[in-house]
């Protein structure tokens, strides 16, 4: 078990089941097609991506350097938490980059019901440890617990 | 943050809810990055990314509607990314019933929002607002709200202008309260190169496989380009605008891009030269064996890799005028010498109504129209993102419209040789 100490960006507490990328997470090229079509587990569909390729994100602590790609990510961000298909909590080893903080900010100011904690700055060390499957709970002080 | 009072009272609601809710979008945005204030935005017009009626994205349209009913409207005039659908791209009957029934069904219901939001025109749908024909050009040193990645990459790089990649709505939010958070790209701090890449090839490296490989390395840093003003010059006449924009829209799609500097000849790079580099950036080597790396590395995910093309897609970004005019005159060339009268493979380039309009006026068109190819105004990667097209083998000089479809990517060269020639790739 090991705790990691981030930066708030979108509060609140979780537990969860951790998917791990070491590459940056496209959001329009993992999100958009599941959504479209209605899988509701949001099996990642970005061929580039061979971390996520084919697993499902909704519900997991989403463990990522940052997001990348089209300037649409954040809004399909905020179409996931408005259809309640998001991840349980997105976990950065980085600083948050402006188009998961707009998805972020979006869903927290214009969605009810939608608690998703966002939390950056987690290091390098971080994405080193954490692994697909490990468990992750997430505090409102911004602690990340990884076992 | 700190707010003017103007924009305390928004946000205390003095203009009602819904604008407090945007400005307490804007304000979490900025507080995201320790934005210290808010600034004007300062171009004439703005441009979103969100331009299709896609019916998932139902939540951005009632959010939208939230805002008109409340009677606030943005206070620029904007363009917005290319229409998804025209019916003269070949699609079959299978998914005309997918793209008109299933994906696309608010396509007319989100263009009347957009026009009472405040849309320039019928035809200001394009990912290439910045060209002359479409008329949405900021200035240098202008502030923006835009999004859509590779016409805020552009706008940064190319025009000198500071914007953030902004994402969708984020954009629109903007323009209605006026200001955007002060942070990233809109600094000088922010603008510095923190990567140096140099060019070591021996022949000009193709534009979206060099955008393709510094995107990938670089991220969301901001890299100084040496030694492409040996391939493409040191103006900004219209043939390196538009290398430029293939080059960008690649980084800002295969990395996270929002801003390059090329040495002597973007704005910035010409007028601070290698003063814009960080202390401690680090290195990148481009020579011919790394791009041969890079597009070897791309994934093949047709259902079979040695499936004859369907149909092939040019202009994403949207065509330039001139380009339009130059692959007419190498497609007839290329007919000429593989001995065909028209396109081998269903080819069709994609440019912004306006500059369709422009090139609809010159002799070109009818030639290229006599080619075979057909043109049109729409977003290829909207055409591409289902799972029908997902089996359809389709091929593209565009690293953007590689990375988000099943769609393989080819050199310009290999792309002619394949819609003129045939045969296997």
């Amino acid at each position: 078990m090991k705790k990691f100490k981030g930066r708030i960006v979108t509060p609140g507490t979780v537990t969860a089941d951790a998917v791990v990328t070491k590459d940056g997470f496209n959001t329009l090229a993992s999100m958009q097609m599941a959504l479209q079509f209605g899988d509701k587990a949001v099996k990642c569909g970005d061929q580039n991506n061979p971390y996520l390729h084919g697993k499902p994100l909704a519900g997991k602590a989403l463990c990522l350097p940052q997001t990348i790609g089209s300037t649409t990510g954040g809004l399909v961000l905020y179409c996931a938490c408005a259809m309640k298909t998001y991840p349980a909590c997105m976990l950065f080893a980085n600083h948050i980059d402006s188009l998961a903080a707009a998805g972020a900010v979006l869903a927290d100011v214009w969605v009810d019901g939608v608690t998703m904690p966002v939390i950056d700055c987690l290091g390098d060390e971080f994405l080193d440890y954490v692994k697909d499957g490990m468990k992750i709970t997430v505090e409102t002080d911004g602690t990340v617990t990884v076992e | 943050m700190q707010l003017t009072a103007e924009q305390q009272q928004i946000l205390d609601g003095a203009k009602g809810e819904t604008l407090a809710k945007v400005m307490k979008t804007m304000v979490m945005y900025g507080d995201a990055f320790e934005a210290e204030k808010l600034v004007p935005i300062t171009s004439q017009y703005n441009h979103l990314v969100t331009s299709f009626g896609l019916k998932v994205m139902s939540p951005v349209y009632d959010l939208m509607q939230q805002i008109l009913d409340a009677g606030v409207t943005s206070g620029q005039k904007f363009s917005v990314d290319p229409r998804p659908i025209d019916k003269n791209v070949p699609a079959n009957f299978l998914q005309n019933i997918v793209f008109n029934k299933l994906m696309y069904s608010k396509q007319d219901f989100y263009e009347d929002q957009l026009k009472k939001l405040g849309l320039m025109d019928d035809d200001a749908f394009t990912c290439t607002c910045y060209m002359d024909e479409v008329g949405n050009k900021p200035k240098k040193g202008d502030v923006l709200s835009w999004a859509e990645s590779s016409a805020v990459v552009y706008a940064n790089s190319v025009l000198g202008a500071r914007c953030n990649r902004n994402s969708g709505i984020i954009d629109i939010m903007g323009s209605i309260v006026g200001y955007v958070p002060y942070f990233g790209l809109l600094t000088d701090e922010g603008r510095k190169a923190t990567w140096i890449v140099k060019i070591e090839t021996t022949e000009k490296p193709e534009a979206q496989l060099l955008g393709s490989a510094i995107g990938m390395k670089v991220m969301e840093d901001v890299p100084y380009v040496v030694g492409l003003d040996k391939w493409i010059g040191s103006e900004l006449n219209d043939e390196a605008c538009t290398y430029l924009k293939d080059f960008g829209a690649a980084t800002a799609s295969n990395g996270a891009v929002g801003l390059y500097h090329i040495e002597n000849l973007t704005p910035e790079a010409r007028e601070q030269g290698r003063s814009l580099i960080c202390e401690g950036a680090r290195e990148y080597v481009i020579d011919d064996a790394e791009l041969e790396r890079v597009k070897a590395n791309y994934p093949v995910v047709w259902k079979n890799a040695d499936a004859v093309p369907k149909l092939c897609f040019m202009g994403c970004p949207h065509m330039s005028l001139q380009q339009l005019k130059d692959w007419t005159d190498k497609i007839e060339a290329a007919l000429k010498e593989y001995g065909n009268k028209k396109v081998v493979i269903p080819t069709v380039f994609t440019a912004a109504p306006k500059i369709l309009e422009q090139f609809g006026k010159t002799e070109y068109a009818a030639r290229l129209k006599n080619c075979g190819v057909i043109t049109s105004y729409i977003c290829p990667l909207m055409y591409m993102n289902n799972p029908l097209c997902k089996k359809m083998p389709v091929i593209t000089s565009s690293n953007k419209l590689r990375t988000y479809t099943s769609a393989r990517y080819y050199t310009d060269d290999e792309i002619l040789k394949a819609i003129t020639k045939g045969g296997k790739q």
